[in-house]
């Protein structure tokens, strides 16, 4: 199924008043940023897109899919489901191993068994310590889960709408992690508190006390310094993997970034 | 009388994701009644009277729930019809997960914990696998890949189930199972048989013996290794 758009339909915030926001209309091929202080609601509208909510969530928003309502049978079966979510939700209660745990998906999402190891090698070139096939997942680190769920996500939930829940709290190369995920003709949703992976998108809804507040539209100011964001951020990253390697950090080189 | 009867693990939400379900039956004006069987001690009758719906709490105390429920239904029906209500919910707190405490007709609801782990729907047995819907509560707590290989495997033990992703505290999905009790058949007890049997229970144990060598027990008695004996007279 080819989804050019999706639309949200505004519901009510945490007060019980209409949310200013009343339309939302996200299009392929978009990225979208949804942004606001923690508690504000950000995990809860992409909740609401995951579920292609019908008024039956907390906000009673509505989400259409080309304009229509989607099916009882798409909003629920994994074979047909148009939604790949990576939540912040990544501690495992499966017991068992990390190549069960991959086939079982896979046979759920109607994918080929072979997938697996594709899985494990994108993961491992996601997070540090590298993940084996018969690892068990409770004992995975917060970064490998992360990792191993947002190569998941990109191979195994290969879906044409992709929401991603503060993918910078992972410890994670984050814009691999965003370049993996945010395939070609996808529609994007990052809520993310992080100024660089904000710009980095088109447009960003912010939210506030539960309620999509305002649409704010990346201006090309703005386009422009997230290259000058981008270029301090791997800074920061590669001053990250000295300290992480133990390396002593002697001067940092700003001179290339131009401020 | 419409009969729904609602079993599923302890927590799992059952009280919660019913509050929600017949809330909305309410507005759509089906009148219905509740009973509640619990063990040892349960507040959820209150919590139902809250929303206006007339209450019925049992406690079954030191016998099976289950047990305990299914020779009650006869007066829960009668107490339902004096309430003038067209529906019946029977809420369980079934114990052993060996029962199922669904009659053919009446419409079988199983609510279980997807924070469970993804073998809980192997383990449960019957009253998974006979029941018309399966509510899977707390899918909100877990990874999406983890909540649809729960689905998968709850889908596994019974083929034939209409499976709801609900959530106890926004609602989500309660919606969906108010529509399945609204569109369930009228039951009539006369000839109504439970869907499985229920568990062998006639040894010392359930006559309240408590000391635990062998040679104290009498009754149906199966041993580890699978060889089932009948020890008395």
């Amino acid at each position: 199924m080819i989804i050019d758009k999706v639309t949200v339909i505004g519901g009510y915030n945490k007060q019980e008043e209409k949310e200013p926001v009343e339309e939302v209309v996200i299009k392929r091929g978009e990225i979208v940023g949804v942004v606001g202080p923690t508690g504000s609601g950000k995990s809860s509208l992409i909740g609401d897109i995951e579920q292609l909510a019908q008024e039956d969530t907390f906000s009673k928003r509505r989400i259409l899919v080309n304009d229509e309502k989607p099916s009882y049978d798409d909003r629920t079966n994994p074979r047909k489901k148009m939604v790949a979510q990576l939540s912040q939700n990544m501690n495992f209660l499966a017991d068992m191993s990390v190549g069960d745990f991959l086939s079982l998906h896979a046979k759920c999402r109607g994918a080929s068994s072979k997938c697996v190891d594709a899985v494990i090698k994108l993961a491992n070139t996601l997070t540090g310590e590298p993940i084996k096939k018969d690892h068990e997942l409770t004992i995975l680190s917060g970064g490998q889960s992360r990792a191993l769920m947002v190569a998941d996500v990109a191979i195994i939930s290969n879906s044409p709408i992709v929401l991603i829940d503060e993918i910078e709290n992972a410890g994670i190369r984050k814009h691999d992690a965003l370049k993996v995920l945010s395939g070609h003709g996808k529609i994007v949703m990052v809520v993310t508190h992080d100024p660089v992976l904000a710009l980095m998108t088109d447009r960003r809804i912010v939210m506030k006390s539960g309620g999509m507040e305002k649409v704010v539209s990346t201006t090309d100011a703005e386009k422009s310094l997230s290259i000058k964001l981008s270029k301090i951020d791997d800074l920061l990253l590669s001053l990250r993997d000295k300290v992480r390697n133990g390396e002593v950090i002697e001067d940092i080189e700003m001179g290339g970034i131009g401020i | 009388m419409r009969m729904i009867i609602v079993a599923g693990t302890p927590g799992s939400g059952k009280t919660a994701v019913l509050i929600h379900a017949l809330k909305s039956l309410k507005k759509r004006g089906l009148k219905s009644s509740v009973v509640k069987i619990d063990c040892l001690y349960t507040d959820d009758g209150k919590k139902f009277e809250k929303i206006g719906i007339p209450t019925k709490v049992g406690l079954s105390m030191d016998m099976c729930p289950d047990h305990f429920a299914i020779y009650n239904l006869e007066d829960m029906i009668e107490w339902a019809d004096e309430n003038d209500s067209e529906c019946l919910v029977v809420e369980t707190a079934g114990l052993c997960h060996r029962c199922a405490p669904y009659t053919v007709n009446s419409l079988g609801v199983c609510v279980i914990d997807a924070t469970s782990g993804p073998n809980t729907p192997l383990k449960v047995g019957p009253f998974l696998s006979t029941a018309d819907i399966a509510v899977i509560t707390k899918g909100d707590m877990i990874s999406q890949a983890e909540r649809e290989i729960f689905r998968e495997r709850v889908l596994e033990v019974n083929p034939n189930c209409k499976v709801i992703d609900a959530n106890g505290l926004s609602g989500q999905g309660c919606m969906e199972l108010a529509e399945e009790i609204y569109k369930s058949q009228e039951v009539s007890l006369e000839e109504e048989k439970l869907r499985h049997s229920a568990p062998l229970a006639v040894c010392t144990l359930c006559v309240g013996e408590t000391k635990v060598n062998k040679k104290h027990h009498r009754g149906i008695l199966r041993k580890i290794d699978g060889f089932q004996t009948y020890e008395g007279e």
